[in-house]
């Protein structure tokens, strides 16, 4: 048993006395019970949102809470496509965020690659100022912005929310790759320019390789932010065939239409592929230096 | 374990990548010429961020700076307002208490948040079954939209009906007003940020997976138990990452608003008054750009102070594997 690698039920050898065993399978019980209490906690909000996006309006905002519908109203989805362009803004808000997410992973890996990995005059100076662009609040910068882009004639197009990517804005993720490029042994780089690699193929062949759980986690961290980007959205985008899904949802929150249900309904469409792509790219955090067999060391 | 041995020697002999090339031709300045290669790698690896920064985000933030010496409601014309600005910031008592109310967060809810990732992570990191499961429902409330998040936290702390008051009647322990009590207000958010970890949890993942399982072995090879191995290998073996999540969640937890803008406004009697809230409501609901944009600075000074701090102290407990 390690800290960073719990192993329940792994058996060890060691586990020969039975009192050893007993408290082996006591640790698992607990590890389990914890898990199932703390994962219970953070699933309330969805949980919450799929019942009620299956209720009736009245049972919405009944007290205490209703947490299974009765009757279960599965019209109301037909009723939210009925409502908006739902698969339209899905299409958009796909689009976009496919685009930028490939944006990002690609420069945050290479930046940081740069800045984790060579040296050059200015380095340190320059990824303070990295830094430094996530320190102002973005509401100062965004009428700014509004302006530059209107000029340039990217307003009401897709531009403004996905060539950033391309130019490595989100400094959040350059800076954990290079984090993580620090936490991988230089001996590694060292062996492949024995073997008359340049920094290109340092950079492709061995660091990218194995950073897969950090760009699967950036890749992720993009998918979200850009599937549930609302400024942006909302200062760019201004024809009803532009819209993303968060832009578009907000509209239905209607002050004088109190059809919650139909609004988390119409959630789902926001929220299911996010969940998805989670779901999927989780799997790949277990793949990468500790996989790969090479220490280093 | 034959490329260990090519590469320490390797790192022992050769401070920059040797290139082939150079070792075949025989020059004056060898070294000079690597060094300069490899700065122009730098430069062309990093180009991507340095031409975005020169032409999308230089731009705007010199703009917001200049707005600080100018006075303008949005809509009319921008009016030269020189200092005034500025000498409004000394006398603004809200200021100060919004950044004491920032500062309390960051303290309280920085370490709060990354010790309860770091054992969410080490739990997720283990071999139990359904683990893809038991990810996803940890990352649950990092995709759901703020303002159902926030619904559901309306309920939990609400004073008649609510989740925690329930518990607390339960064992016979009065009722709390929570986040509309002057005193439970800001303790109130800080637990409610603990529950938007996810992307914290994933990068402690991604770090764990960094550190090699032979480390492990060794340690328990040597005796080491539970504590030891994660206080002398995962710890310092992670640091980097551990560094990162600190400079972000600070960055970040000073520029705390939605959750206060959603379901406080600033109450009760300001003691959510956070400041990129209160310079959201000087800018765009009194329409003072000018000092909006001062307070904004003033933001980035605290948040730049703290980072350059962190940096420095890095040095000392911060263990890069890779680091050239």
């Amino acid at each position: 048993m390690t800290a960073g690698q719990l192993s329940v039920g792994a058996s060890s050898g060691r586990a020969s006395s039975p009192g050893v065993a007993a408290r082996k399978l006591g640790r698992a019980v607990l590890m389990y019970a914890v898990l199932v209490l703390l994962s219970l906690i953070f699933t309330l909000p969805l949980l919450w949102m799929v019942t009620t996006s299956l209720k009736e309006q009245g049972q919405v905002f009944q007290v205490p809470p209703v947490w299974i519908p009765d009757p279960w109203r599965w019209d109301n989805y037909p009723e939210a496509v009925r409502r908006a362009p739902l698969w339209l803004w899905l299409y958009n808000t796909a689009t976009i965020t496919v685009l930028a997410t490939i944006g990002n992973v690609i420069t945050a890996s290479m930046v940081g690659f740069g800045f984790a990995r060579l040296r050059f005059p200015g380095r340190d100076v320059l990824f303070i100022l990295l830094l430094c662009t996530m320190m102002l609040p973005p509401v100062v910068t965004l009428v700014p912005k509004f302006i530059m882009f209107r000029t340039i004639g990217w307003n009401d197009t897709f531009y403004p929310l996905i060539v950033p990517a391309f130019l490595g804005t989100s400094a959040f993720n350059i800076f954990l790759v290079r984090q993580y490029y620090l936490t991988i042994p230089l001996d590694l780089d060292e062996a492949a320019r024995i073997d008359g690699a340049n920094n290109w193929q340092v950079w492709l062949r061995v660091l990218v390789p194995l950073s897969m759980p950090v760009l699967v986690a950036v890749a992720i961290f993009s998918f979200v932010q850009h599937w549930n980007e609302f400024l942006d959205a909302l200062v760019f985008l201004h024809s009803e065939q532009m819209k993303t899904l968060s832009l578009g949802l907000r509209a239905f929150i209607n002050p004088n239409d109190a059809s919650w249900h139909i609004t988390m309904a119409a959630s789902m469409w926001l929220i299911v592929p996010m969940i998805v792509i989670f779901f999927i790219g989780q799997r790949h955090f277990i793949q990468g230096a500790a996989m790969s067999g090479i220490t280093g060391r | 374990m034959s490329q260990s041995i090519i590469g320490s020697s390797a790192g022992a002999s050769a401070v920059a990548g040797p290139a082939p090339v150079a070792a075949q031709i025989p020059r004056r300045r060898g070294m000079t010429s690597l060094a300069r290669r490899e700065a122009i790698d730098g430069y062309l690896f990093i180009a991507p961020w340095l031409i975005g920064f020169v032409l999308l985000t230089a731009g705007p933030m010199i703009a917001s700076f200049v707005l600080i010496f100018v006075d303008w409601d949005l809509l009319g014309d921008p009016k030269w307002g020189g200092l005034t600005n500025l000498q409004r910031l000394t006398t603004d008592r809200l200021v100060g208490l919004s950044l004491y109310n920032t500062a309390y967060y960051t303290l309280f809810s920085v370490p709060l948040r990354l010790g309860l990732a770091l054992a969410i992570a080490i739990l997720l990191n283990a071999h139990v079954r359904g683990l893809a499961f038991w990810r996803t429902a940890f990352y649950l409330p990092a995709v759901v939209p703020a303002v159902a998040n926030i619904i559901l936290w309306v309920w939990m702390f609400s004073p008649t009906m609510g989740l925690f008051n329930m518990v607390l009647s339960t064992f016979g322990l009065p009722r709390l007003n929570w986040v509309w009590d002057p005193y439970l207000s800001k303790p109130s958010l800080i637990l409610m940020s603990t529950w938007t970890i996810g992307n914290v949890v994933v990068i402690f993942l991604a770090g764990l997976q960094s550190v090699p399982r032979s480390l492990y072995e060794a340690a328990q090879i040597d005796g080491g138990g539970g504590w030891a191995q994660f206080r002398h290998v995962t710890l310092p073996m992670i640091s980097p990452v551990v560094l990162f999540n600190l400079v972000m969640g600070i960055i970040f937890s000073f520029q705390v608003f939605t959750n206060a803008f959603l379901m406080t406004q600033g109450g009760p009697a300001n003691t959510t008054l956070f400041t990129v809230l209160y310079l959201y409501q000087v800018a765009f609901e009194q329409f003072k750009v000018g000092y909006g944009s001062a307070i904004a600075w003033v933001l980035f000074l605290v948040i730049l102070i703290f980072t350059l701090i962190q940096w420095k102290l890095a040095d000392f407990w911060v263990y890069y594997e890779g680091k050239r």
